[in-house]
């Protein structure tokens, strides 16, 4: 049978960032795809020559545009690490509670673009303007809508007050009653079924041994979640990863739904037991080592390798994203699926391109 | 069908999701970080700012005692503002109105002069 060859990207409607994918088909069946990355490459880490280690916190929340606090929760997590600095509970805390915001977010911003991806225009509308409220509470609360610039090193900027954490509080909890009415379309509507379930499927033990992160790899029914080895003030959420076993791009929208709602929970647990206390610590000299701080993003695990040399600028940094994670399984899921279920498939990885050339 | 009816009366007669913008706006909240300004009486011209600003964005020359800041490169982070030790450095709640061509906000502080040195009776 004659082999044809379809460059998918990097302009399609269906993508929001530049990826490009050359895929092989036999008939309408492919049967090789090789990506090709580098379009949006910024040079941000080179940038650490320039700024110093302050100013490298604005530098590294804008990696990411959905979720730029954990990309600086993250690095700030490892300079705290290098300059052994206690950070306040409450800090801690708070952190968490924008984190989990950002979680929400960028999921209920994925499940837009997944069911626009799959030709549903009505539920893209659906989630995103679900997501409008998140991002209310983010700017009521830390001054901006997605780069909210709340980490300093010892802490963060911007403290919650007993009547903003209320407000919180009925305004996710409004939010999930919005979420649990798409649940039944989301998780059991015929066509989203007949587009999703049993397409780009991944095993167990390929998701591990092809390196897959975050959701794509708890799809599959491994149950790894960074959040689990309790940085930060995650040791008192007393959460469990959320895990489906299909392998599918089903399971692994449904496990970013699932987590959207887990996520809610968690601020609420959070918010609880919200400790009196600073919410900074000043810290003084520069950092000297080298430190390996990991955080689990919306899409998986993200790690930050510094290192220092006590001057003002960092020596190297080094940002391992989990879309790039998240590429060798999506050579993967491709072969033997339909051209159409191109767009679906390169989807449900989740992929943040911005995040992954930097 | 049964299952899609109180989704489409909800959306038939309920209110729109968006609004009419640029007539109607939503008001801002209250911390939000928004264009920046300076009480430039206020300010002594130390240069914090300009040294802290992850944009590199402000520039402060001491001797003319200007304060400059190109509002097309701020990024609305707000660590001027946390820095600045006379706290003249402010945010409004709104962003910066969209404009046709750039421009650099240029300040004229007040030029202090230095304390002439008085020879020592020693030398």
């Amino acid at each position: 049978m004659a082999r044809t060859i379809v460059p998918f990207g990097p302009q399609h409607p269906v993508l929001p960032e530049p990826i490009h994918v050359t895929v092989t088909l036999e008939d309408e069946i492919i049967t090789d795809a090789v990506p090709a990355l580098g379009y949006v490459h910024r040079g941000l880490e080179t940038l650490a020559d320039i700024r110093d280690h302050v100013q490298m916190i604005q530098v590294v929340e804008r990696v990411c545009g959905i979720c730029s606090m954990i990309h600086a929760a993250c690095y700030v997590q490892g300079i705290e690490k290098m300059m052994e600095v206690e950070v306040p509970r409450r800090a801690e805390y708070l952190r968490v509670i924008w984190s989990e915001l950002h979680r929400m977010h960028s999921h209920l911003l994925w499940l837009g673009l997944y069911a626009d991806a799959f030709g549903f225009e009505s539920l893209f509308m659906q989630f995103w303007r679900i997501r409008e409220r998140v991002m209310d509470v983010m700017e009521a609360t830390a001054g901006a809508r997605v780069i909210i610039s709340v980490n300093v090193i010892g802490g963060v900027r911007r403290d919650l007050d007993d009547d903003q954490c209320k407000w919180i509080l009925s305004e996710i909890e409004d939010v999930e009653k919005q979420i649990r009415q798409l649940q039944s379309t989301m998780l059991s509507d015929y066509s989203v079924k007949k587009r999703t379930v049993g397409v780009g499927v991944i095993t167990k033990e390929q998701a591990l041994e092809l390196g897959a992160a975050g959701p794509c790899l708890r799809g599959s029914g491994v149950a790894q979640d960074m959040r689990m080895l309790g940085y930060g003030a995650y040791d008192d959420m007393g959460f469990e990863p959320i895990v489906e076993n299909d392998g599918d791009c089903y399971a692994r929208g449904a496990v970013r739904f699932r987590e959207t709602l887990q996520a809610g929970e968690i601020i609420r647990k959070a918010i609880a037991g919200l400790p009196e206390g600073e919410i900074a610590v000043k810290v003084r000299g520069r950092p000297k080592g080298e430190v390996i701080s990991r955080v689990e993003q919306p899409r998986g695990e993200l790690m930050y390798y510094i290192k220092a040399n006590g001057s003002k600028n960092l020596d190297r940094l080094r940002i391992r994203t989990p879309t790039f994670a998240n590429i060798p399984p999506l050579t993967a899921m491709l072969p033997g699926m339909e051209l159409a279920d191109v767009p679906v498939i390169i989807l449900s990885i989740d992929p943040c391109i911005s995040c992954t050339e930097r | 069908m049964a299952f899609m009816t109180p989704t489409v009366v909800r959306n038939f007669f309920g209110k729109p999701a968006t609004r009419m913008y640029p007539i109607t706006t939503r008001e801002p909240f209250n911390n939000a970080r928004g264009e920046l300004y300076i009480d430039v009486k206020e300010c002594n011209m130390c240069t914090l700012c300009a040294r802290a600003c992850p944009a590199q964005c402000i520039t402060v020359d001491r001797e003319k005692a200007t304060w400059e800041c190109d509002p097309f490169e701020c990024v609305y982070c707000g660590v001027c503002v946390d820095v600045c030790g006379r706290k003249c450095l402010h945010q409004h709640d709104k962003y910066r109105a969209p404009e046709t061509a750039k421009f650099v906000m240029h300040e004229q502080g007040e030029v202090k002069k230095k304390p002439k040195k008085e020879a020592s009776d020693s030398a």
